[in-house]
């Protein structure tokens, strides 16, 4: 008689309280997903932690880069992967203005940068530099992109910054958007059966190490100021002459209101850090195995008790 | 009337000889491109004005130093708390009144028992039926998610509208003031919505429900006002005879009166409702609009067909039950008649709801269906597709190569390649040819404007690929409208599927194209293509069908043969209405080519969807008036054209 009786008890139950950590606030704790699965699969995993421990917990899907503004204002809670190469600008940028903060790094560590599967070295040996890439740039053309190669980037909203790159070492490239990270995995998928040589942006941790082995174009190294000094680099006259950082960082970012309004979750999250191969292993259970992302997390968490078990116990 | 038309016929050769002098000017302009100065090729840096920066700063003004995001905020506080109620209520978020979720038995047995009132056993299997496969197929919740916002958005949007069609009908100046607020807001993209409402609102449910509300309230204030102005005076007379008051008069003898365009209008908010709360995905709206999107984007194209489908069933069974509701008389019993009796719908529907809540205690099955237990055939559907794809990957593939190499990269330089100043005087002489010195210095101000934007080559991407678009439109929809207006079944035929085809979101549009043609400029224009055939179809056929069957006759009579009679007589007195289907394709080739930006254009809409990421709302704006521009502009060509010409044939 469970809906019967919720029925007769409209207003009792308005007022009732829900059980909630003793410490936190009964609203929910609001998390923010995008576009890339292991993203998802980590958020959704990170909700169900939360919800282990008596918060509410609700997703919002945004835009990568405008989520900080909205973790400043308090719309969203926080974010799980604030990674260095993509979204370290506008992380400081929202940082600068006050609201959000730094939650603590994850273990893993990230790299960012133009990539290419193995057998694209068979057709351009000098690889992985990025002269020898350039000088095979006729390879990678096609019908869009005239006799200049083509270079299939991420999605616009992860403002990667390969157009000044191309423009800054004179690279006779074009770099072509992807709609979504699915769109970089369907086109080196695509390259496979007949070994096109094909160069995309790519990521680590990811699950396409596992799935195709390759290996990231060697650009100048990446150097302080090398985004705002145009004198500085390779090329005196421009910006972004260089590659991203080979050593990146993966953090967590959280609402400056986060401590106070859910202090039990907070510590939760400032322990939580996840290692390469997890990381991977998330956005393969979703790329690779076609689960839903909620399936996907609980999974994880089904296979990985020992590993989140401590984060929860320490926290209340 | 006459005394006008003799004016207009006396000015016509004169108008026409500047215009072509000005059109001329054009032509020399882009011939001796290479003479002429930088500043006259493209918009010099001193006609480039920062409005995006103006309207940032009036923003920022408007936000933090008056304080409006304190009202903003006040106000997506209560949509939010009306949101939560149909939330817990449909999907059973922890909110109040925690009562949810609704078994969806319970939900298939309300919308079969609507439809059968509204118009009995076939809209009752529609409405029921949808229900009933969102359920089986597992979507449910997301479905659910949707419709929250729907319940909540449509309501609203249909009383403000109202509000502001009354005030209009009333003072001329409201009306004035709308007008033009109404012309631009019905031709800026939706992205351009989207971008303020993030800055004011946030991301989230309640930014879906709130842009969907300003998006699809202008359609409303329009019927609102025609329905108002449409009652004849001999009605209010009589109200005022039975001593009706002001308020009487307006609420229970004027609106009544103007029922039929009150309820089209509602019919096109819930439309229009539907199609932004499933593009809302990209400002955080869940539903079944994010599961497609992210499905889109992941290339799963079974998984998405499924979604596709239950999102194209909940427009038809919306658009037919609130179409069911405009033709529907009231029903008036006689008198004596039992209560039993006239309440028999809603008996039956109580006792059958008892029934669903009954079942849902002891079945789980007919309370929840969960994902694990949903019947799905997207793999089926992937296997279907993967041969299909196999077996069209030579022509796609040549296709692609082809149209890319040798049309649209060439059509492309061209446009680009056109010198500012030569756009701005062909625009202007078209104007002045067909309109008059007014029209022209209007087409010259929408292309200025876009010229001092400083996003010339953006906007000119975007007018290539429109362009492109609706040349194919044209070449397939005119045939394929002649052909079906030839048989009155076959008519009726295709204008049901055009019907249903316009109620879509336009986001079902890219599931094929991106099937067929991967992620690229072609599928971007396929979907553009495919989307404006819909109108460009629908108004050939209304056009040809409504010439007057007298004049018909008549060309029969002077022994016309067929091809004859169709190209001398029949087609030139539709062309007015086909004009206006022209103008329509042109509206949706634009929104649907910002929408394609997702899939990877490099025109306006790319960087609106930037703008979008860095929240940028003056950028966003800027953008979205571009857009608007280049519709406002051929509307207002092709809508002067079209008048004109119904004039000249004497069938305005």
């Amino acid at each position: 008689m469970r809906k019967i009786t919720q029925l007769a008890a409209v207003g009792a139950v308005a007022a009732a309280p829900v059980s909630v950590s003793a410490m936190d606030s009964s609203d929910p704790i609001t998390l923010a997903t995008h576009n890339w699965s292991s993203q998802i699969v980590m958020t959704h995993l990170v909700a169900q932690l939360f919800e282990m421990n008596g918060n509410n917990v609700e997703l919002v899907s945004t835009d990568s880069q405008a989520v900080y503004e909205s973790i400043r204002l308090g719309d969203v809670t926080a974010e799980l992967e604030v990674w260095e190469g993509a979204f370290g600008v506008a992380f400081n940028e929202a940082m600068e203005k006050g609201g959000l903060h730094d939650a603590g790094d994850h273990n893993a560590v990230t790299r960012e940068d133009w990539w290419y599967p193995m057998w694209t070295k068979e057709s351009c040996p000098g690889l992985p530099s990025w002269e020898a890439l350039n000088d095979c740039a006729s390879l990678f053309a096609t019908p869009e992109t005239g006799d200049k190669g083509r270079f299939l980037g991420g999605p616009v909203d992860w403002l990667k910054h390969d157009v000044e790159r191309v423009e800054g070492l004179g690279m006779d490239f074009v770099v072509v958007n992807a709609g979504s990270a699915a769109a970089l995995w369907a086109e080196v998928a695509s390259a496979e059966p007949t070994k096109r040589p094909v160069v995309i942006f790519n990521w680590t941790p990811n699950f396409v190490e596992a799935v195709w082995p390759g290996e990231f174009v060697e650009f100048p190294e990446y150097f302080e100021g090398c985004k705002d000094d145009a004198s500085l680099g390779p090329n005196p006259n421009a910006t972004y002459d260089c590659g991203n950082p080979a050593d990146g960082y993966l953090k967590k970012a959280a609402w400056d209101g986060m401590p106070e309004k859910w202090p039990s979750a907070y510590k939760i999250l400032t322990t939580i850090s996840f290692t390469n191969p997890q990381i991977a292993e998330m956005a393969k259970l979703v790329d690779v195995d076609e689960m839903e992302p909620e399936d996907a997390a609980a999974h994880w968490l089904e296979q990985n008790e020992d590993t989140w078990r401590p984060w929860i116990e320490g926290s209340s | 009337m006459i005394s006008a038309e003799a004016v207009s016929d006396h000015s016509r050769p004169g108008r026409i000889c500047q215009g072509q002098i000005i059109i001329l000017i054009a032509i020399v302009l882009a011939l001796g491109k290479f003479i002429l100065p930088e500043s006259l090729i493209r918009p010099p840096n001193w006609l480039v004005w920062p409005f995006a920066d103006w309207i940032n700063w009036l923003f920022d003004f408007i936000k933090d130093d008056l304080g409006f995001i304190f009202v903003t905020r006040a106000f997506a506080a209560g949509i939010e708390w009306l949101l939560d109620v149909t939330a817990n209520l449909l999907y059973g978020r922890n909110r109040w009144p925690r009562l949810g979720p609704l078994p969806w038995t319970f939900i298939a047995i309300t919308a079969a028992m609507i439809g059968y009132w509204l118009n009995g056993w076939k809209l009752a299997l529609l409405s029921g039926g949808t229900f009933v496969w969102i359920a089986v197929m597992g979507q449910w919740k997301w479905a659910m998610e949707t419709l929250s916002v729907i319940v909540v958005a449509a309501p609203i949007a249909v009383l403000a509208g109202l509000l502001c069609g009354i005030a209009a009908w009333r003072h001329r100046w409201v009306e004035r003031a709308l007008n033009p607020i109404l012309n631009i807001a019905q031709s800026l993209p939706h992205f351009a919505y989207m971008i303020p409402v993030v800055v004011f609102i946030g991301v989230g449910p309640k930014s879906g429900a709130i842009v969907t509300i300003i998006f699809a309230a202008p359609p409303m204030i329009r019927m609102t006002l025609l329905g108002l102005k449409k009652v004849s005076s001999e009605i209010a007379e009589s109200g005022m005879m039975s001593g009706a008051n002001r308020w009487q008069l307006l609420w229970q003898v004027r609106v009544p009166s103007a029922r039929t365009e009150i309820l089209v209008g509602i019919n096109q908010v819930i439309m229009q409702c539907l199609a932004m709360v499933v593009l809302a995905s990209f400002i955080g709206m869940p539903g079944l609009g994010q599961k497609l999107l992210q499905l889109l984007q992941a290339l799963k194209i079974g998984r998405s067909v499924e979604i596709g489908v239950s999102i194209v069933l909940i427009a038809i069974m919306l658009d037919q039950c609130s179409k069911a509701w405009v033709v529907k008389e009231p029903k008036h019993f006689e008198k004596g008649v039992p209560w039993h009796e006239r309440h028999r719908l809603k008996l039956l529907w109580a006792g059958l709801s008892c029934l669903a809540f009954l079942a849902a205690e002891f079945l789980p099955l007919a309370d929840q269906i969960k994902r694990t237990q949903a019947l799905t055939v997207y793999k089926q559907i992937d296997t279907v597709v993967e041969r299909f794809i196999i077996l069209a990957d030579p022509v796609t593939q040549w296709l692609r190569g082809f149209l890319i190499r040798n049309v649209l990269i060439p059509m492309r330089d061209v446009y680009l390649w056109l010198p500012f100043t030569a756009v701005l005087a062909f625009v202007a002489g078209i104007g002045w040819v067909i309109g008059s010195l007014r029209s022209a210095l209007i087409c010259l101000a929408f292309v200025g404007m876009i010229a001092m934007t400083g996003w010339w080559d953006r906007a000119v991407i975007t007018t290539y690929m429109v362009s492109f678009a609706v040349l194919v439109v044209i070449a397939i929809g005119l045939p394929l409208g002649i052909w079906a207006s030839r048989a009155r079944a076959r008519a009726r035929l295709v204008l049901l599927i055009c019907d249903t085809a316009q109620t879509f979101p336009s986001f079902i549009y890219l599931i094929p194209v991106v099937m067929l043609f991967g992620v690229n400029d072609v599928a971007a224009i396929g979907a553009v293509i495919v989307f404006g055939l819909v109108p460009m179809t629908r108004y050939t056929i209304e056009g040809l069908r409504s010439v007057p069957p007298e004049i018909d006759e008549a060309a029969d009579m002077c022994g016309a043969a067929f091809r004859q009679k169709l190209w001398k007589v029949r087609f030139p007195l539709a062309l007015p209405t086909i004009a206006v289907g022209l103008n329509q394709t042109v509206l949706f080739s634009l929104f649907m080519v910002i929408i394609a930006a997702f899939i990877g254009t490099q025109d306006l809409g790319q960087e609106m969807q930037r703008a979008l990421s860095s929240t940028d709302v003056g950028k966003g704006l800027v953008l979205g008036l571009c857009v608007a521009f280049i519709g406002l502009l051929v509307d207002h060509l092709i809508l002067t054209w079209s008048a004109r010409r119904k004039v000249a044939l004497g069938i305005s």
